[in-house]
């Protein structure tokens, strides 16, 4: 529908949403539904767009699929690490800790430079597009569009599956009383690892479609700053609701388009105070902000 | 001079007050007794300002300090002495007492006299004056607290369960701390547990059931009123 | 195996960088001992004040009279921040302080960019002139900070053992409850240490600011490291993060006779873990009881 309505800016602009949308979501199963605050999601961002990167840049022809799996092995692997080291701690260890974690993968990307690039990362072409039965066909901006929603569609549905299958509902528990969950019996250690696990694989999807989208894949992704702005997708749009951080990303990327005409780059200092009005009025987001405005 | 009307408070959902309704008057010493968990202690909290009444006013003095912040409670003239006493463990005793000493318009020589009265009533604490709160004995601890809450110059103590997992010998000494409390002029709201103690040194005595004031009696006829103390207390 | 030499030299850069890093930390620690706030935008008030130090030499020609008119403005900004975006937030989820500060962080790192662009600045040393350090020239100015450091950290011990406000702030920081019973005005206090915290952290701006360019980014390095040293310190324990500022600050310098200066950070990403995984209360707490 999309490709068809809106101007190529505007297309772009609607596949990157779908992408920081599908990394807040992500985001959002440790942080709205675990209650886990995470900072290192730009880690799994980040390996997914590495991994992707170099499986784009060794392959020839380079091929989606490997990208995807490789990209999705890499951000695996780390919130595989991430998840023994810190599920055992709570609060604010916990989210200091994920913090450091992404910082040490910052640094050993950013200084490993004859593997990753360092500083100036990597660039690549674009894979075609190839569906099993069908011919590879170069990737356009509209054919994108329509492969990160469906495959952002896609993510969706199975996390809406996971959030509301038993699984989740424990998650869920463990956000609202840790003790108590564990008093029942249940292993929460267990549901942890794996809900930092699904999350940092999602994560990695994520990065694998902006390094498709974008041809390059650079340290910045991985500095923590990024795992702070998806928190603030995740804030406001509304934790805990899925569709919340999609619309936050929304909101925040049409706040910097709109506001950067009269602030330019530092648009980012009405954004951050609205951000800050919100979780001191509004910390349900704005979804959680409909829902009661729709009620009345 | 205190007086709570109709208060009702809640810990989250939880109503756990029922229109307490009580008062004190200038130099009483009022018991609050009543079986565990029946709201006593919220009812002093509720006084201090810690949680604040959804329904009701508190009246001190003529003035309405229905949910003000502790700490003007405080400098009002109310002192609390809460039932774990609170000592702060870190600080000397010496530092305790002072953060109820060190209050604006007290002047040093004032100050000096109040630490010689609280040395003359407790000796073991000026030999404790330089040691860490939290390294002092229970009874110590209790001395402590009531002996802190005296540096505010208080005109009505709120006194928790001073008396509980003491020794007969301190509980002794409690008791006549709170006769020179008396006498010094001082009201107290007393909360206890030890019924016997209780009557002896209260003028009057509310009894507590599942969060409101349910009997009212003075002390020396509750003291011989056997089913009343059976039925609300137990004992 | 690098020279003794080496690691004499290094032993000296930590123990510079360490008192600065302490420094910072104090205010951090303090501020989350008595409110539970981790505050992310301490990094940035960092950088203020570096930057509030390059206008104030400008103006007054002097080191010390920017050193101590960037502590105060920044500390009053530390004030009011606390008083308009976190008292509101008291009582309320800890997630939710953590994410206005780090807003906050975002709010004045763009702040400073704004206000004095992209090129870094520098804050020229008070007293040049340089010692021999066996084959090394080694500048005076180092040594003066790390004293001042010292000085600043230990006048702060001393303002919290004795005097009225000193009392207020411990006894505020054990028992927020007790504290309010007894009269102090708890409010306030959060302001006070949210205050000299800020200004802890700008006076570290300033005297670092000969060190290093004064730049928008500055803050965010620092930010990290003062949260690790903080933990390992023990959270909320004064003597604690000082000591392991130090400790961490030294082992990066040694490590860097090895290894480049971006890479020598992980140390401290290892020693936060191991203290994680086997002494999470903090390295140099006596074990709780």
């Amino acid at each position: 529908m999309a490709p068809w309505l809106l101007p190529l800016f505007w297309q772009r602009f609607l596949t990157e949403i779908l992408i920081w949308g599908l990394l807040a979501m992500s985001s959002d199963l440790l942080i709205g539904y675990t209650g886990m605050v995470s900072f290192g999601h730009s880690a799994f961002f980040g390996l997914g767009m590495y991994g992707a990167a170099a499986a784009l840049l060794a392959l020839r022809p380079p091929s989606l699929a490997a990208a995807l799996a490789l990209g999705l092995l890499a951000a695996g692997v780390v919130a595989a690490f991430v998840a023994y080291f810190a599920t055992r701690l709570r609060d604010i260890y916990f989210s200091i800790t994920t913090l450091v974690f992404s910082q040490i993968f910052y640094v050993v990307i950013f200084t490993w430079t004859e593997v990753t690039g360092g500083e100036n990362g990597l660039s690549f072409r674009q894979p075609p597009l190839s569906l099993p039965g069908l011919p590879p066909s170069p990737l356009t901006p509209a054919t994108l569009h329509w492969l990160v929603l469906a495959i952002v569609g896609l993510a969706y549905l199975a996390l809406r599956r996971v959030t509301q299958s038993p699984f989740g509902m424990v998650l869920q528990a463990i956000r609202e009383n840790e003790p108590r969950t564990r008093a029942i019996g249940y292993a929460v250690e267990r549901y942890k690892i794996v809900a930092v696990l699904l999350s940092g694989l999602f994560a990695g999807l994520a990065g694998v479609l902006y390094a498709v989208q974008n041809k390059f894949a650079a340290p910045d992704f991985v500095f923590f700053v990024v795992s702070g702005e998806v928190v603030i997708f995740n804030v406001m749009g509304g934790m805990g609701t899925l569709v919340g951080p999609v619309a936050g990303a929304a909101l925040f990327f049409l706040l910097r388009e709109g506001l950067s005409r009269y602030f330019t780059q530092y648009y980012l200092i009405p954004v951050g105070l609205i951000f800050v009005a919100m979780v001191i009025c509004v910390p349900q987001g704005l979804l959680g902000f409909a829902r009661r405005a729709l009620n009345r | 001079m205190l007086e709570l009307e109709g208060v009702n408070a809640y810990y989250g959902k939880s109503h756990v007050l029922h229109g307490v309704s009580l008062a004190v008057r200038s130099g009483e010493v009022v018991g609050l007794l009543g079986r565990n968990g029946v709201g006593k202690s919220t009812t002093l909290k509720t006084i201090m300002g810690l949680v604040p009444p959804a329904t009701g006013r508190i009246v001190f003095e003529g003035r309405d300090v229905t949910g003000l912040a502790p700490h003007r409670v405080a400098r009002l003239g109310i002192a609390w002495v809460p039932e774990e006493r609170r000592v702060f463990r870190l600080l000397t005793v010496l530092d305790n007492l002072r953060t109820g000493l060190d209050r604006r318009g007290v002047t040093v020589e004032r100050r000096q006299a109040l630490l010689d009265k609280i040395y003359r009533h407790f000796p073991r604490l000026k030999e404790r004056l330089h040691q860490a709160g939290g390294t002092l004995s229970g009874g110590e601890q209790q001395m402590l607290a009531i002996a802190r809450a005296m540096m505010l110059e208080p005109r009505i103590v709120l006194l928790d369960e001073p008396t509980e997992g003491l020794m007969p010998r301190l509980v002794d000494e409690i008791r006549e701390i709170v006769e020179v409390l008396r006498r010094t002029g001082v009201a107290i709201l007393l909360v206890e547990q030890n019924v016997p103690l209780t009557l002896a040194v209260a003028d009057r005595v509310y009894i507590m059931e599942k969060g409101a004031v349910r009997h009212e009696a003075r002390a020396s006829e509750l003291a011989r009123d056997h089913t009343a103390i059976h039925r609300y207390l137990g004992v | 195996m690098p020279p003794l030499e080496q690691f004499v030299i290094q032993l000296v850069n930590g123990l510079v960088s360490g008192m600065i890093l302490a420094l910072v930390a104090s205010g951090l620690t303090l501020i989350f001992g008595i409110m539970d706030v981790v505050n992310f935008a301490h990094g940035e008030l960092f950088m203020l004040g570096a930057y509030v130090g390059t206008t104030m030499l400008v103006v007054t020609g002097s080191f010390w009279a920017a050193l101590v008119g960037a502590s105060t403005t920044i500390g009053l900004l530390g004030a009011v921040i606390q008083v308009v975006a976190l008292r509101p937030l008291l009582g309320r989820d800890p997630l939710t302080t953590i994410l206005a500060t780090f807003g906050i962080s975002l709010v004045l790192q763009n702040y400073a960019l704004w206000q004095y662009g992209p090129v870094a600045r520098k804050i020229p040393e008070p007293i040049s002139g340089h010692f021999r350090l066996f084959q090394l020239e080694y500048p005076w100015y180092r040594i003066v900070i790390a004293i001042l450091s010292a000085t600043l950290i230990g006048a702060l011990w001393l303002f919290l053992q004795r005097g009225k406000y000193g009392i207020w702030i411990r006894a505020t920081t054990q028992d927020r409850v007790m504290a309010q019973a007894m009269g102090i005005p708890v409010p306030w206090v959060h302001t006070g240490v949210f205050g000299i915290g800020a200004a802890l952290a700008a006076a570290s701006g300033v005297l670092f600011g000969p060190l290093v360019g004064v730049n928008h980014a500055m803050g965010l390095d620092l930010i990290l490291k003062a949260f690790i040293v903080v933990v390992v310190g023990g959270m909320g324990n004064l003597g604690g993060s000082i000591l392991a500022s130090i400790f961490v600050s030294c082992l990066e310098a040694f490590a860097s006779l090895w290894v480049s200066p971006a890479q020598a950070v992980i140390v401290s990403f290892v020693a936060l873990i191991l203290t994680l995984l086997f002494r999470p209360t903090g390295l140099f707490v006596p074990t709780p009881k």
